[in-house]
This record gives C-alpha cells, sequence and structure tokens, in this order.
C-alpha cells in the first residue's frame, strides 16, 4: 500500500466509523456488509475550496450564459444538440455538475488553462480543451471557439471558480485523485468480476447503460453510445482514477486500487467508436496516439482486435 | 426478528378481510389476477395502485425483478414488515413471480398527486430529488429512480406515486436496518446521509408530484435507443 494511501486511510476509517455508530449493531446481523465508502470524491483529496451555490447564479445577461453552462452539463444532448454524437452527458465524469473536487471540477481545469497539452502539442487555451471533450468523449463535433456553448461552459467555469488564484495548475481537487499503481496487472477476467458485482445494476452486463422515456439514465460505458477511442476515459489509468474515487455512485473510495484497475481495464477492453484521429489503419492509429500501456487500442483483448472498425462514421445531428 | 413473529398473529385476522374487499372489486378491467393476487388487493388496491391514506404502496407498473425481490426479502425477513413476511412466507418462487409479471404489468392509475408540498419544504426537497447534495454524500433520487422518479428496471422502484409516510418509513428503515437486502447497499449507504429533515423534505415533494410522470416508460438499452 502507497504512502499516499496510507496517509489518507484514517480519514477514511474515521468516516466509516462516523457512519456505522448510528446503525444499531444487532439488527444488521443477519445483513450483507454495506461496502465502506466515503461521502464523495473530494473527502480524499485535500481540497478545501467550496465552489459558489448554484442558487447565486445571476439573475442578468452574464448569469444566463453561467446557467446555460450548467445545464450543458446535465442535459448535453438537450442543450448542444448540434455537438453531441451519443448518450453520455458531462455530468457523468464530472460529478455534481462539474463543482466536484475529485470528479474532475471545472474550477480545477479553468484556473489551468492557458496551457501545452502533450495530446495535440499544442498551447490550448480554456476553450480549445473544451472542445476536445466535445470531439472525443462526446463522440460529436467541435463547437466553433466563440459560440454559444463554449462561452456558456467558459462562464460556468469562471463562476464556479470564483476566489482561486489562477495558475494553480497543482491545486487540490483538479482532475481524479492520483492513486497507486496496480500491485498486479490490470486484468480483464478479474475486471469482469468487479463489474458484475459491483457496476452493472446500473451500467447493465453489456455496458450500454439504461434508458427511460427517451432519457439516459445510467450512462453507457462501451458501444456506439458511449465516449471514442481518443476520449480520455478510455486510458485505463485515467478510468481506474475517477473510478476509485467515484464509483460506484454515491460510494466513493469503496472499491480497492486493485479493482478499480481491474474494471477499468474491462471497460477500456471494448469496442467504441473509432477514434477520430483516425490515421487509415488501426496499427497506424495506434503508432501514432496510442503506443502505450494505458490504452489497449490496436491490442487484442478477449480475442478482439479493439479499433479494428474502420474509418470513424460521419457526425449525424 | 422478535418483533416480527409478535405481530405476524395478525395475519389470521387480515387473510379473511381481503377475502371481503376482493370479492367487490374483482373482475379488473387490465388483465385477469392471478389467484395469489387475492390477498394483496386489500391493501394495495385491485388494479396495484395502493392506498395512500393508509400508506400502502403502489404496486401498479413496477419494474418486476424489483416486486420480486421485494416478496423474497419479506419472507427472509431482511426486509422487516408484519404483514408483509406473514404474506410472502407462504409462496412459492414461481407464485412470487406470477405476483410480480402481474403487478408490473398494471398501468398506473392515480388520478392526481396525493399530496401537496408544504412550501418550507420544497427547496430542499426538490434540490435532493433533482440534484442531490453531494456535500453530504447524497445523490438525486432521480439519478438512480429515473427523470421524474419513474423507476429504471429491473432494480429502481418508481418513487413518484407513493405516500410521503411510505416513503420516510423506507428510509428510516434502511437507516436502523429493518430494511435491507438493497443492492450493494446503496440506499443503506445513502439513508444513513440523511437528517430527518432531508427525509421528511424529499418524501413531501416526491409525493406531490404529478402521477403521470410516475409511469414507468419502457426501459432499453442506451445503445437501442438513441
Amino acid at each position: 500500500m502507497s504512502k499516499h494511501i496510507q496517509q489518507i486511510k484514517p480519514v477514511l476509517t474515521s468516516i466509516l466509523l462516523a457512519s456505522v455508530a448510528v446503525v444499531p449493531m444487532a439488527s444488521l446481523a443477519a445483513v450483507e456488509v454495506t461496502p465502506k465508502s466515503a461521502p464523495n470524491a473530494a473527502v480524499l483529496t485535500g481540497s478545501t475550496f467550496t465552489p459558489p451555490d448554484p442558487s447565486t447564479i445571476p439573475n442578468d445577461e452574464f448569469g444566463k450564459m453561467v446557467q446555460l453552462g450548467r445545464n450543458i452539463m446535465f442535459e448535453s444532448k438537450k442543450y448542444a444538440p448540434q455537438y453531441v454524437g451519443n448518450s453520455l452527458n458531462c455530468v457523468n465524469c464530472h460529478t455534481d455538475g462539474g463543482a466536484m473536487a475529485g470528479s474532475a471540477p471545472l474550477w480545477g481545469a479553468w484556473v489551468s488553462y492557458p496551457a501545452y497539452r502533450s495530446k495535440n502539442k499544442k498551447v490550448n487555451t480554456y476553450e480549445d480543451r473544451l472542445q476536445g471533450c466535445f470531439r472525443y468523449s462526446m463522440n460529436g463535433k467541435m463547437p466553433p471557439l466563440g459560440s454559444d456553448v463554449l462561452v456558456a461552459l467558459s462562464a460556468y467555469s469562471y463562476w464556479l471558480a470564483k476566489g482561486l488564484p489562477t495558475g494553480d495548475t497543482k491545486i487540490a481537487g483538479r482532475g481524479y485523485p492520483d492513486f497507486p499503481a496496480p500491485k498486479q496487472a490490470p486484468d480483464f477476467v478479474r475486471g469482469q468480476a468487479v463489474y458484475e458485482a459491483n457496476c452493472a445494476i446500473c451500467h447493465a452486463a453489456n455496458g450500454e447503460g439504461r434508458v427511460v422515456n427517451g432519457t439516459v439514465v445510467f450512462p453507457p460505458l462501451w458501444g456506439a453510445q458511449s465516449f471514442n477511442w481518443g476520449a480520455g476515459m478510455g486510458s485505463i489509468k485515467n478510468a481506474a482514477k475517477f473510478i476509485f474515487a467515484n464509483m460506484p455512485y454515491g460510494q466513493s473510495y469503496s472499491l480497492t486500487p486493485q479493482q478499480a484497475w481491474d474494471v477499468a481495464y474491462f471497460m477500456d477492453g471494448h469496442e467504441r467508436p473509432q477514434d477520430p484521429r483516425w490515421e487509415g489503419s488501426v496499427a497506424a492509429t495506434r503508432a501514432k496516439y496510442h503506443d502505450n500501456k494505458n490504452s489497449l487500442y490496436g491490442t487484442k483483448v478477449n480475442g478482439v482486435l479493439l479499433g479494428d472498425t474502420g474509418a470513424p462514421k460521419p457526425f449525424n445531428e | 426478528m422478535f418483533q416480527f413473529r409478535s405481530l405476524s398473529s395478525s395475519r389470521s385476522l387480515f387473510w379473511p378481510a381481503c377475502g371481503v374487499i376482493l370479492t367487490a372489486t374483482s373482475g379488473a378491467v387490465w388483465a385477469a389476477p392471478p389467484p395469489e393476487a387475492a390477498s394483496c388487493a386489500a391493501c394495495h388496491g385491485a388494479q396495484g395502485e395502493g392506498m395512500a391514506a393508509a400508506h400502502y404502496p403502489r404496486l401498479a407498473g413496477m419494474p418486476a425483478d424489483y416486486l420480486a425481490e421485494q416478496l423474497h426479502l419479506f419472507a427472509s425477513g431482511q426486509r422487516q414488515n408484519a404483514i408483509m413476511s406473514g404474506m410472502a412466507k407462504p409462496l412459492s418462487a414461481e407464485q412470487i413471480k406470477t405476483l410480480a409479471d402481474y403487478y408490473s404489468g398494471l398501468p398506473v392509475t392515480m388520478a392526481a398527486p396525493a399530496q401537496t408540498v408544504p412550501a418550507d419544504l420544497k427547496p430542499r426537497g426538490e434540490q435532493l430529488a433533482v440534484y442531490g447534495d453531494w456535500k453530504a454524500g447524497i445523490p438525486a433520487c432521480f439519478r438512480c429512480h429515473g427523470p421524474g422518479g419513474v423507476g429504471v428496471a429491473p432494480a429502481f422502484p418508481a418513487l413518484t406515486g407513493q405516500s410521503a409516510t411510505y416513503l420516510d418509513q423506507q428510509i428510516t428503515a434502511w437507516k436502523n436496518g429493518t430494511r435491507s437486502g438493497d443492492p450493494q447497499g446503496l440506499m443503506h449507504t445513502i439513508a444513513l446521509r440523511m437528517s430527518d429533515a432531508d427525509t421528511k423534505a424529499v418524501t413531501a415533494w416526491l409525493a406531490a408530484q404529478k402521477p403521470e410522470a410516475a409511469v414507468m416508460g419502457k426501459t432499453n438499452q442506451a445503445g437501442g435507443a438513441q
């Protein structure tokens, strides 16, 4: 167990003791043990920042754009239909509409841009960064710079970050918290067992999520309606960090780090929409964009050569 | 368990009462009820619509898997309820499936919300139902129970179209351990994070939602629907 986890463990233990204390023990005798968990992803990040409450969004022209940005976070297809190509909503990976520490909060990103990104080898503005979300995570189309969608998301991010020092790229709570490297190499079969025990009740056995009355309730984790191969969540490491801090929903930090690595491998070991940076072949695309141990693109998993689905499908609004 | 055993004698009074009422309400317009449903109608209504005034929940339109699971939990004592334990224990697995499928297939027939939400409970109730309160580790109800709380098969029941008291009793039961067996302890975990005021607000708000929102739509796989 790493130093990092040893440091955070006492915090977690005290939380668990506090919550268990109110339960009459006798009544639990015949009950399976509820997974130990933290209330939210922020708990183990050391974050002390509190973004403003949504009820304080100003009632003026600026506030309207802030509210639009917040709406896009929760209902992406409804409020940005021309740019969203799948069933996901931003909030699926940015808990609490991008306000939650440890869940890639928008306020953490806002104070960190412009920044150089090795992903596209240039200095990205905040709007450039948002474009990447739509192109990859939403498997859609990049909103033009200066478009209402990007202005609204920028306004919302700026509003969330009120009081934070610009340029504090190491601010606690940014992104998903770092956690230990796996003791054992992540494994598809172990990951499947973790998935079936902890994830399938919501995301379904086939990973395609659940829809009610035309609304996506539980997001698809792979398949045609999920993020594409270019998305950050396609990195096993990134997905494992997200899962460890945020999943199962409402049960942060209840999986072991190894379980998070294994289930991330299982999720990312399935087929999904083509990387829009397609280089004409799986091998060439892997060589240029996926040649690292955290991407299973272009490798064989369970007998399937992942990414071998031809050129990206054209975007349909 | 002791509490359950001492109360279960009320069964002997209950069954004849069911029979009387059932006679008056049989001849369902939707589907012929299976014989097993005779015991259910007195409290849950001829069409499974529930009896809000007495806090008996609606069954109509609930996910079949959820209903079946509850009967098994009543029988095992993981969900403790004097009346329902007595009802569920004699049922075979096959009978449970028959009942669950029958009630799941019935239409939701409530004509109006059972209650209105008091003004002082409305903002907190709506916040918890729609957005949750992540500082306290409480996810939005609708995040798992679906938009409008319509329920998401197979495991997540509808929340609207139930009385505030019934919903309140469930959260309290998860908190104190008299209801368990919820998948992965999801509701047990959340209930422990809810104050009594939170519970009161959100159950009052849910009970006041429009009944059409209580009709569970067809649950599809995300990949197939869009």
